[in-house]
């Protein structure tokens, strides 16, 4: 089939401002990735496109960008899924992500994400020596299972700039630094998760989330992105070691 | 320009550039370490790797570090050096303990231990059963291990320079490391490192060919750096295809899905490997299983006709050929689900497959570089074949040829060579710096690689990189891949010399601005990739044997009396030169033997 492609275009060397830019592919499979297409875009017309990738397999977290209007990885989204069924032609619009500053093209400036990430303390904390035995520390796979959810994320950012509160306010951490967090306060062999709850219920933290759930559907790895932000508040509120309890109780995946 | 100093500078941020990082900064007090990464940190590919990382922990049965060892070597069909392979094996359990002390969400036992799982070529010496050795966090090891470390170096505030690409190797007039020169990539500036010591950690170059597992970024920079400046390659003819990629992306599908008892089934529905490897059938070493397929395919043996075959791990199919061998475990989805959930996501996006309920279509993928740039088990790089050093380079991981892998790696051994030999990568860079000064920086630093770019960002002649791309990776698919034979690897050669004088004369590209010249740094890449694809290439012609990955349909038997040896390669006035005078460690008394599985 045939494919449209409408491509948010932007260069600050040489362009004013943003621009749209149409470019048309033939011989195109359903089964094809969006990235492919835009090689091919890139390989065989316009050298000059711009946008980031590496794993080409929805892993790395490299290619978020809002495809059809929608956050995705495009190396995760096949034609398939945008097309009609039996269709001879697809139209598929790509911009980059939101609420991020452009750089160029379909590359948005990531510091700003990452400054949000580093804020969290998204790193493990236990302060005693390890067991003497020199062996491993101790955990039930009960324990593991209750963050296991949160340690997927590949901060490919798709949830944070999908969120109209982060877009509205960019100094709100967003929803994948409170994944982060998440993935340590639930930690049974963490220490710093009281630490981590100070952070994040500060203006600037979990509370505003709106639970508009943009999040949950933008992500690539299925992560239950609000959900791990509705046990966060609820950490706040009970303190981790009874919300840690709890979600034992319930199950991971409660 | 823009020019900084330190003492130590790491090239790359995957699993071994972030451990060397972590243990060089931990080991040079008040030192300076900075780590420079094209990509994000937590793009490296490491984050993809799926199975697990091996180590002799012996949580469910028996285990040693000899048995480890064992098997390495006999992976590596005897070209591994045995001294690398101690320290691999030895260290290796020290080093997964670690990587849970930092805080790595391992799966777990129910005593709460480690968990652990089959994986190729991994066996209890006495019975030549599979062993669980492959330590795991789900099909995610890698992903986890990569955020584990960058969270640790996020924690002890290691300096980033992200999204910097390095392109040259600055060497003093005495051949001491004096630095690397890089251009970062949002502005298209060129900055000078100064510094006493780098360390390589770029990762592979599954990019040469046209089927792979490995990502975009792939591209061998490592080592076309340093053989443009005369420093010798080792073994390059040594590339794992590894038997299982998904059919027609080369998308990775784990060994730990073997590990939980898949199996390979061709058109007929035969489980082939019984007739390949009748021990451990499925589970042989990678090299065994990737020729397997080809030979089925071969034979019209594929599926339906198409060129691949079934790897099958639905319950009804695993729980029969458990039954048959009188194994007491079953598996059911939820099995499945629990271990292998992102190989579930990758068949059923990619391929429209529910592996509960269908077999996979699989075919070889070009999957990892055993060869790379010579170190010694200090990760010193060495500068020519008699061991000689480079004073302040060393290197670690996957660019790396230590020589744990010898002919073939198995599975789960380039995690624990990551972490093992990053970790002392990392030390030894530290002790070196501690004494060292900073050498002197040659003239004009900068000088080659901005003429480079500055020929990329003007070339006007009539050839897509894209166009040359593309070939290169097809003629090394089709004649440096699986089986080998003279005359194809020599068409292989020729087609790669038009193509890099293609490259040199006839290039044109679009994108003449600085700022995130993606159009510019994938020509620079691609300028790697052909340098990288020759070495093999050559390094492949010269070894008339098989041995491990390397399989010569004109020289099929093994020969240890001419080739016991390492492969080394030098750029000498524009010819390449090899050599194949040093000799395989052989210090733990494994002396080759017949390799069966
Ligand atoms: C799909 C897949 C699954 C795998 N599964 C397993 C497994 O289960 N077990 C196992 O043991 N092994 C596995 N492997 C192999 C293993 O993952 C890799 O060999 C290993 O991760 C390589 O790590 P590395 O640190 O050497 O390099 P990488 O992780 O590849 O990192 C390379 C780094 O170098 C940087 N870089 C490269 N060039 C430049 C340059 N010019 N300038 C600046 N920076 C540069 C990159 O940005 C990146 O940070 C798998 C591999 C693949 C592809
Ligand atoms: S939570 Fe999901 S969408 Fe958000 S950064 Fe992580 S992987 Fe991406
Ligand atoms: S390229 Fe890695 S996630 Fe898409």
């Amino acid at each position: 089939m045939k494919a449209h492609f409408r491509i948010r275009r932007f260069n600050p060397e040489t362009n004013a401002k943003p621009y749209w830019q149409d470019f048309t592919l033939d011989n195109v499979a359903p089964a094809d990735r969006v990235l492919e297409l835009l090689h091919r875009i890139k390989w065989e017309q316009d050298g000059t496109l711009a946008f980031r990738r590496s794993c080409a397999h929805g892993v790395c977290g490299s290619d978020a960008m809002r495809i059809n209007g929608r956050n995705m990885l495009a190396c995760k989204v096949l034609v398939s899924s945008l097309a009609a069924e039996g269709a001879e032609s697809v139209t598929i619009q790509v911009e980059p992500i939101l609420g991020l500053p452009v750089i160029k093209d379909l590359i948005v400036d990531m510091e700003p994400f990452f400054a949000h990430y580093r804020a969290v303390m998204p790193y493990f904390v236990n302060n005693d020596p390890p067991p003497a035995d020199g062996r491993e520390r101790r955990q039930s796979p009960e324990e593991r299972a209750i963050f296991d959810d949160s340690t997927k994320c590949i901060l490919c950012a798709a949830c944070t700039t999908s969120c109209p509160s982060f877009w509205a306010n960019g100094s709100y951490v967003g929803p994948a630094a409170i994944v982060q967090a998440h993935r340590f306060i639930f930690d049974s062999r963490d220490q710093a998760a009281e630490q981590r709850l100070d952070i994040l219920a500060a203006p600037d933290g979990v509370w505003r989330c709106r639970t508009i759930f943009n999040c949950t559907p933008a992500c690539p790895r299925e992560i239950e992105v609000t959900r791990a932000i509705g046990e966060v508040k609820l950490a706040i509120q009970m303190g981790a070691e009874r919300m840690r309890a709890r979600k034992m109780t319930r199950g991971g995946t409660e | 320009m823009h020019t900084h100093e330190f003492d130590i500078v790491v090239v790359g941020a995957g699993g071994a550039g972030l451990m060397a990082a972590l243990y060089a900064s931990q080991n040079l007090p008040g030192g300076k370490v900075a780590v420079i990464s094209k990509l994000y940190p937590t793009r490296s590919h490491t984050g993809t790797a799926q199975g697990g990382i091996g180590a002799a922990l012996g949580n469910l049965e028996e285990d040693h570090w000899e048995w480890h060892a064992f098997d390495t070597v006999k992976g590596g069909d005897y070209l591994s050096d045995q001294n690398a392979v101690r320290v691999l094996a030895q260290e290796a359990i020290s080093a997964v303990i670690e990587l849970e002390h930092l805080g790595l969400p391992f799966d777990r036992n129910p005593d709460g231990t480690i968990s652990q799982r089959r994986f190729g070529g991994h066996t209890n010496n006495k019975t030549r059963q599979p062993v669980r050795r492959a330590c795991h966090a789900a099909d995610r090891t890698g992903h986890m291990i990569l955020q584990t470390l960058y969270q640790q170096c996020i924690k002890n505030q290691i300096t980033f320079f992200d999204e910097y690409h390095v392109m040259d190797q600055l060497l003093s007039d005495d051949g001491r490391t004096a630095g690397v020169v890089a251009i970062q990539i949002g502005t298209g500036e060129l900055h000078v490192f100064r510094s006493k010591a780098v360390i390589w950690a770029t990762g592979g170059w599954g990019r040469v060919w046209s089927v792979t597992s490995n990502a975009h970024s792939l591209t061998g920079d490592g080592p076309a750096i340093l053989w443009r400046r005369g420093l010798p390659l080792e073994d390059m003819e040594f590339f794992q295809f590894h038997p299982t990629g998904l059919y027609g992306l080369g998308v990775l599908i784990t060994e730990g899905v073997r590990g939980e008892g898949g199996v390979l089934l061709n058109g007929r529905g035969e489980r082939f490997m019984e007739r390949y490897a009748p021990t451990i059938k499925d589970l042989a070493s990678r090299d065994v299983i990737s020729r397997a397929i080809y030979l089925e395919l071969k034979a019209g043996r594929g599926i339906g006709g198409k060129p691949y075959v079934h790897l099958d791990v639905t319950p009804k199919t695993v729980n029969r050929y458990l039954a048959e061998a009188g194994d007491s475990r079953r598996i059911d989805a939820a099995t499945i689900h629990q271990k292998l959930p992102d190989i579930l996501d990758f068949c059923k996006t990619y391929a429209g497959v529910d592996p509960v309920e269908q077999p996979i279509p699989v075919a070889p993928t070009a999957h990892y570089a055993m060869g790379g740039i010579p170190t010694n088990v200090d990760a010193e790089v060495l500068a020519a074949a008699d061991g000689t050093i480079v004073p302040g380079l060393y290197a670690a991981g996957e660019v790396a040829c230590v020589s744990v892998h010898g002919a073939n790696r198995l599975g789960t051994n380039s995690l624990t060579d990551l972490i093992v030999f990053g970790r002392i990568a990392g030390k030894k860079a530290a002790e070196y710096a501690r004494s060292a000064d900073l050498p002197p920086l040659p003239p004009d630093p900068s000088g080659p690689v901005q003429a480079e770019l500055d020929r990329l960002r003007t070339c006007k002649g009539g050839t897509r990189p894209g166009e040359i791309r593309r070939r290169m990776q097809e003629t090394m698919m089709d004649h440096v891949g699986v089986f080998r034979t003279a005359e194809g690897i020599q068409a292989a050669l020729a087609t790669l010399r038009d193509l890099k004088a293609a490259f040199r004369d006839d290039l044109t590209l679009d994108d003449r601005g600085y700022r995130f010249n993606t159009d510019v740094l994938e020509a620079w890449e691609l300028g790697a990739l052909l340098d990288v694809a020759e070495v093999t290439a050559a390094s492949a012609l010269a070894r008339q044997e098989s041995r491990g990955a390397h399989s010569r349909e004109d020289f099929p038997k093994r020969d240890d009396e001419r080739f016991l040896v390492h492969t080394f390669a030098t750029l000498v006035d524009g010819e390449i030169q090899l050599n194949h005078s040093r000799p395989v460690d052989l210090s733990l008394g494994y002396q080759p033997q017949e390799r069966v599985y």
